[in-house]
């Protein structure tokens, strides 16, 4: 096969990134916790991606999992409790040439934050979130999070918490302008990596919840589900998620599902005996706040003076 | 005081010389009164009279017709010279019904004997009891001494307008300008831009009847006035302290605007929506003040220093994140329009409520820089120098302005723009090996900061305490310096400062000390006690964290020193008040805490600009204690 010489120069440039690019610091995370797969997914990703460390944000709120930018060699934001999504919409909008992720908690996303979780999936902006759920406040030490299942014994709940759990992935798909709906489990990496990377990809507001694990607050809480492959439904189709025969062998529970179809993603979403992995729904013809709102003119001194007279034209005396 | 001195001729008549005028209008809400006086102010302002014009604002959107406490409007101060408040009560009130006007004479807003030009439909009204009650209030008004001319503006506007009732205002204008000898071609032009979006019958249709009005007053009113006008040559705009805000947000060169509605702060902010998207300036509405807070600091952090508008309440949602743009040391400009608080408290009115909470507030130590416009000449340049200095020294800058500069309009000299006070571009150099992200110099405590993009700069801030890698800290000693290096840039801020002018003698009996909006009436004050022979002067401190320089030594020159402030303060005069119990004034208590001077305090919270009269009497009792 030829190779054109543009491609060729442009291969000469071509940098390769190792995953050492990527790694900051040693993780203080317990041994077992699921934050643990979730970097190595994304600094494969980043890795593999070739991702310019210094053209990427991860933004984060507070807890255990908003720890994640401190162990990316990468810009990174570790921000305040809930705000997560409003500093990485700031991020964007000022510089949409910066690649954002966000790294939030059930606690962050869905309970401090929720106001804003629900208004960035209407702004729609492109960037890459991950809600690390591990269904527990885990910083502060075992208390019942909005995503605890009811029954949940934590230190504000010691007799079993009250209230049904949220569910993100049904709120997030009753939200106008939702582009990019995907559920992934810590202890499935091969899936995992496909759908940080296919949420990479889109573009719009890729979220992605994943089910976490906390070996120290909630160690038993998802062993039925580990015990029982069948428990786990893999949400599959040419426009989502493929299956690796050796994954298939495994998890044989699966579904296609064409992600354009959001009727059947809410439906797939409700299901919470058995937990779906995949791409629950992608829309990729959805607007980016950031495109409806840059107007394309030039902020050049020129410009902004020019505009300033005219204003002050208006209101001379 | 006002002289009068016959003079001038205006038509037929013979008009009276005055110094200076406060004149009203007011109706009910959506009658235009607010638009008649906007376009007497800038008429004014075009015959070269000094103006001061303030919003009369009812609390609600849409009050009852008729209502006392329904009245919607402006009132202009017209003086020879430079304008630099609203002054004492009214002299001239034009009113569209007798309700309106009723809840002004209850405020004691109108001077005795103050023209009253009252719409004179409602005296024979086909309701018996509205026209029962306007012949009562005419008596009452009558009897309380005001000189009221019955004016059938309806009527009139009817021969031109089948809608008088929108048509009324510009009628009104026309006879102000008889009155006040205005030149009827200077109101056609402010016409003509007033309406300048819609189309030429909307104008014309305006311009006949202010025509109408000029020349039914000249018919029929048997009064009219001169104020010398001083015109300066210096080209000059008209505009209010939000507009002022906003052309400030515009020159400053920044490019993002994030807020959530509030009043007295949105006008900025809809100025804005139109005038600075036009060149790619971006306002974003968020779902909250918090978001608001945080969206600006993201943008910020991302290298394009980002404002945030708001106003009491919102400013208190802010506070956290606040906190973390002074720790992260990610510059921001907060802008607080200030109203009465506590709580929802008196959203349309005036206070200067929010000084401490400005200063102490965010938790722990949250050192930031505190600025407060006195005029709405400052609030354009005050947030091009909140731009310079946040980016200087990586930190939040809080404007305080208040509800009376929002919405009160001056001339001022046209700025000049100049390119210098645009952002520099966002630096994406790669950072020399070795570089730390808090590298904090040891006498000012700046360091440079490396925005995402630049190569090599690679780091996680974060909001916990950290060392000069941006690595959380776990170490005692590193939370310390990191404080003291925060610390220190307000100090190296304040050693650029410059002491504050006095106004009047150095040295003498009393020192007023105040900031913001009540600079013009206090100094008014002061100048008409000085031209008595009083030793009173005055300072007003722009800058309130840091303070100016040369402060203490200022306080020195007089007897006694004293604040006059819109914010709360016990009285000496209440039972349980004493030295032990007396809570001061936001600035008093900073001014005893900093420089050991008992400095005394004088405060009012109406929600109105304190009257020059008032304080006048404020200082004359200070004196003679
Ligand atoms: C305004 C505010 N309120 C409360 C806290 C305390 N806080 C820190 S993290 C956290 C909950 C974290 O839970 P989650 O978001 O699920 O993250 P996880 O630790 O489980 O990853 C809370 C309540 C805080 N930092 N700030
Ligand atoms: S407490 Fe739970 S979530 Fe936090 S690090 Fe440990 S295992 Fe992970
Ligand atoms: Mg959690």
């Amino acid at each position: 096969m030829k190779t054109s010489a543009t491609k060729q120069l442009l291969d000469l440039y071509k940098e390769q990134s190792a995953l050492e690019d990527y790694q900051s610091g040693v993780p203080r995370w317990c041994t077992g916790c699921g934050d643990n797969a979730i970097l190595a997914a994304v600094q494969r990703l980043c890795r593999d991606e070739g991702l310019r460390p210094e053209k990427t944000v991860f933004v984060s709120g507070i807890g255990c999992s908003s720890r994640f930018p401190h162990y990316m060699k990468t810009y990174g934001f570790h921000g305040i409790h809930g705000r997560a999504f409003p500093v990485a919409e700031g991020v964007k909008m000022a510089r949409p040439d910066l690649a954002v992720f966000v790294n939030t908690g059930d606690g962050d996303c869905c309970s401090i934050g929720a106001a804003h979780w629900i208004h960035a999936l209407r702004y729609n902006m492109n960037m890459t979130v991950f809600l690390h759920d591990n269904q527990i406040y885990g910083l502060t030490k075992k208390q019942a999070s909005p995503t605890s299942p009811i029954g949940t014994k934590s230190n504000t709940t010691p007799r079993g918490s009250y209230l049904d759990a949220l569910n993100p992935l049904t709120v997030s798909l009753g939200v106008s302008n939702v582009s990019f709906i995907a559920q992934a489990v810590d202890w499935i990496p091969e899936t995992l990596f496909d759908i940080v990377k296919a949420a990479y990809h889109h573009k719009g507001f890729s979220f992605v919840r994943i089910i976490q694990r906390c070996p120290e607050w909630l160690p038993k809480a998802l062993e039925p589900w580990l015990q029982d492959p069948d428990r786990v439904q893999l949400v599959h189709h040419t426009d989502g998620i493929q299956l690796s025969p050796g994954l298939a062998r495994v998890y044989k529970n699966q579904v296609e599902h064409d992600p354009m179809d959001i009727h059947r993603a809410r439906e797939i979403a409700s299901n919470t005996e058995t937990i779906p992995v995949g791409i629950l729904y992608r829309n990729p013809n959805v607007p980016c706040y950031e495109d409806t709102r840059h107007s394309g003119a030039l902020r050049t001194a020129e410009a902004i003076r020019k505009n300033f007279e005219a204003e002050l034209d208006k209101y001379s005396v | 005081m006002t002289t009068k001195r016959v003079s001038k001729k205006a038509g037929k008549k013979t008009c009276v010389t005055l110094k200076e005028h406060i004149v009203e209008i007011i109706s009910d809400s959506g009658e235009g009164a607010q638009r008649c006086g906007q376009s007497l102010g800038s008429i004014a302002a075009r015959m070269g009279n000094g103006i001061w014009t303030t919003e009369i604002i009812p609390a609600e959107i849409r009050p009852p017709a008729r209502s006392v406490a329904g009245a919607s409007g402006n009132r202009i101060r017209i003086g020879s010279g430079y304008v630099t408040n609203g002054g004492d009560e009214t002299d001239l009130v034009v009113a569209f019904n007798e309700q309106v006007l009723l809840g002004r004479v209850n405020a004691r807003e109108l001077k005795p004997g103050c023209i009253i030009l009252l719409e004179n439909m409602w005296r024979t009204h086909s309701d018996p009891n509205i026209a029962k009650s306007y012949a009562e209030a005419y008596e009452r008004l009558v009897k309380a001494g005001y000189k009221v001319y019955e004016i059938p503006m309806e009527e009139e506007c009817l021969k031109l307008t089948a809608n008088a009732r929108r048509g009324k205002n510009m009628f009104a204008l026309g006879i102000l300008c008889h009155i006040y000898n205005f030149d009827l071609q200077a109101a056609r032009e402010q016409i003509a831009l007033t309406f300048g979006k819609k189309e030429k019958s909307v104008i014309d249709a305006n311009v006949d009847l202010l025509e109408a009005g000029h020349k039914w007053a000249e018919a029929n009113i048997d009064f009219c006035f001169q104020i010398p006008a001083t015109p300066t040559d210096k080209k000059q705009i008209s505009i209010n302290g939000n507009t002022s805000l906003a052309l400030g947000v515009m020159a400053s060169g920044m490019d993002i605007c994030a807020m959530y509605p509030i009043t007295p702060a949105t006008s900025a902010s809809h100025y804005l929506s139109e005038a600075f998207e036009k060149v790619g300036g971006i306002v974003h509405q968020a779902e909250d003040e918090i978001a608001a807070c945080a969206f600006a600091i993201g943008a910020s952090y991302a290298g394009k220093c980002t404002v945030t508008i708001t106003s009491g309440p919102g400013y208190s949602l802010k506070q956290e994140a606040i906190g973390l743009a002074v720790m992260a040391e990610i510059p921001l400009v907060v802008v607080n329009v200030q109203r009465g608080g506590p709580s929802t408290g008196q959203p349309t009115k005036v206070e200067q409520g929010d000084l401490l909470t400005t200063i102490f507030g965010s938790h722990g130590d949250a050192p930031k820089v505190v600025m407060a416009p006195a005029t709405i000449e400052d609030c354009f340049y005050s947030v091009i120098t909140a731009r310079r200095i946040a980016e200087t020294f990586n930190t939040v800058v809080v404007i305080l302005s208040d509800a009376s500069l929002s919405s009160s309009q001056q001339p001022f000299d046209r700025p000049q723009f100049q390119e210098s006070w645009l952002a520099p571009p966002i630096d994406q150099s790669p950072v020399p090996e070795g570089a730390r992200p808090y590298d904090w110099d040891p006498v000012t405590g700046i360091a440079r900061r490396f925005i995402p993009g630049q190569p090599g700069g690679m780091h996680t801030v974060t909001g916990l305490a950290h060392d000069r890698d941006s690595h959380v800290a776990y170490d005692p000693d590193i939370n310390q310096e990191g404080l003291r290096a925060r610390s220190l840039k307000l100090a190296a801020l304040q050693k650029t400062l410059l002491p504050p002018e006095v106004f009047g003698s150095e040295k003498g009996d009393l020192l007023v000390i105040g900031w913001g909006s009540t600079k013009g009436a206090i100094e008014e004050a002061v100048e008409a006690l000085r031209a008595e022979g009083k030793k009173v002067s005055s300072i007003h401190l722009r800058f309130l964290q840091p303070m100016q320089p040369g402060i203490k030594d200022i306080m020195k020159g007089f007897k006694k020193v004293m604040t006059i402030e819109t914010n709360w303060s016990d009285s000496p005069n209440d039972q349980l008040i004493d030295e032990d119990s007396r809570r001061y004034s936001s600035l008093a208590t900073l001014l005893r805490s900093r420089y050991l001077v008992d400095v005394d305090c004088w405060t009012e919270v109406r929600g109105q600009p304190v009257k020059p009269r008032t304080i006048r009497q404020v200082l004359l009792n200070k004196l003679e204690k």
